[in-house]
């Protein structure tokens, strides 16, 4: 098992505002499906923005299989923004295209094949797909990399929970076990089944790193009600 | 399989449970090709390493074996799976006559009440 994402004293600060993150120490080896749960606010995507290279941080540094974010690490991370970035005017075929020029690593015959069992069809525009298919195409493209990294925002925020369960088998069955997962939620219920290990992070520090059955023994609660516990206020 | 898993406590554990309890009852037959771990990890919604770990563990106990390329099958010997849905059994029913203790019921009352539901 290697390491794949290294974080040392990592802070970010905006303005002369108090520090969204506050000395962030992480390690997360392969093989692991991870969640990144905090509250709104929490700096959750402050860190998976630096991660990806979207921010820089003030002090610390981020280490993506040992490289520095930029134009390496990008190939080695599939990343799903929490807001769509893709045209809604462009094809599915389009948009498969353009993830193909831009990634090695992407595999379009498997993500059309996967948007072929939703009934989603090459020549369908985004803009005609309801929104959770519209979520759902954004996953399949994401998932349908080769990364070792896939560091996913808030994948279920806002679908149904058929849709829910859709989105967790299409990541069980899409990551490659020498991958990892990051997944940020504050939907903790629906998805800490999968998870190997959570981050919980309050106001910019990560107050418990720990494997999810080790929570489930120590606690004899579930990832959701210690978090609950947590975060109460 | 339905799997019911409680999230309250370690998700492995359970799914060493289940497995046994499928080969107890017959649903796995001695010598059977079980899914695969992440078929099992889909199906049950849980992360393909926890089932992986549940696999190797049941192995090591001699209930499942792995064929290297082919995949998981159940072990000609089923003793073990019975002895552990037997300790499972034992288990809900220590826990059910504790509850019932807690109401203020003695075990021989408890057994009436057993009888009566059963007819």
């Amino acid at each position: 098992m290697s390491e794949v994402l290294r974080c040392e004293n990592l802070v970010k600060r905006y303005g002369n505002q108090l520090n969204a993150l506050n000395g962030i120490n992480l390690s997360l080896e392969s093989g692991k499906i991870v969640g990144l749960l905090g509250p709104n606010g929490s700096g959750k995507t402050t860190l998976i923005k630096i991660i990806n290279g979207l921010l820089t941080p003030t002090l610390g540094k981020v280490l993506i299989d040992g490289h520095e974010p930029g134009v390496e690490t990008k190939k080695l991370v599939a990343y799903l923004p929490d807001n769509s970035y893709l045209n809604s005017w462009m094809t599915i075929q389009q948009i498969v295209d353009y993830f193909a020029d831009f990634y090695a690593d992407f595999r379009p015959d498997l993500a059309l094949s996967m948007l072929e069992r939703l009934d989603i069809r090459p020549n369908m525009r985004l803009k005609t797909l309801s929104k959770g298919n519209k979520e759902k195409v954004c996953l399949i493209l994401v998932m349908s990399r080769n990364a070792k990294l896939y560091v996913l925002d808030e994948p279920i925020a806002g679908v149904d929970p058929a849709a829910r369960d859709y989105v967790i088998s299409t990541i069980i069955n899409n990551y490659n076990p020498d991958a990892t997962v990051l997944i940020s939620t504050h939907l903790i219920s629906d998805i800490e089944e999968i998870l190997d290990r959570v981050l919980f992070l309050k106001s910019g520090n990560i107050v418990l790193d720990q494997s999810v059955d080790e929570i489930r023994e120590e606690h004899g609660k579930s990832v959701d009600e210690l978090f609950r516990e947590v975060f109460r206020w | 399989m339905v799997w019911t898993l409680n999230k309250k406590h370690p998700l492995c554990p359970q799914i060493y449970e289940q497995i046994c309890v499928g080969i107890a009852k017959g649903e796995f037959q001695p010598g059977e090709r079980l899914m695969s771990v992440r078929e099992v990890a889909v199906a049950a919604g849980v992360n393909p390493n926890t089932v992986q770990k549940a696999f190797e563990a049941l192995e090591q106990d001699g209930i499942l074996h792995s064929v290297r390329g082919s995949g998981w099958y159940a072990g000609e010997d089923t003793a073990k799976a019975r002895e552990v849905l037997q300790k499972i059994i034992a288990e809900k029913t220590a826990a059910y006559f504790n509850e019932m203790d807690a109401l203020g019921l003695a075990p021989e009352a408890v057994k009436l009440y057993v009888k009566e539901w059963n007819q």
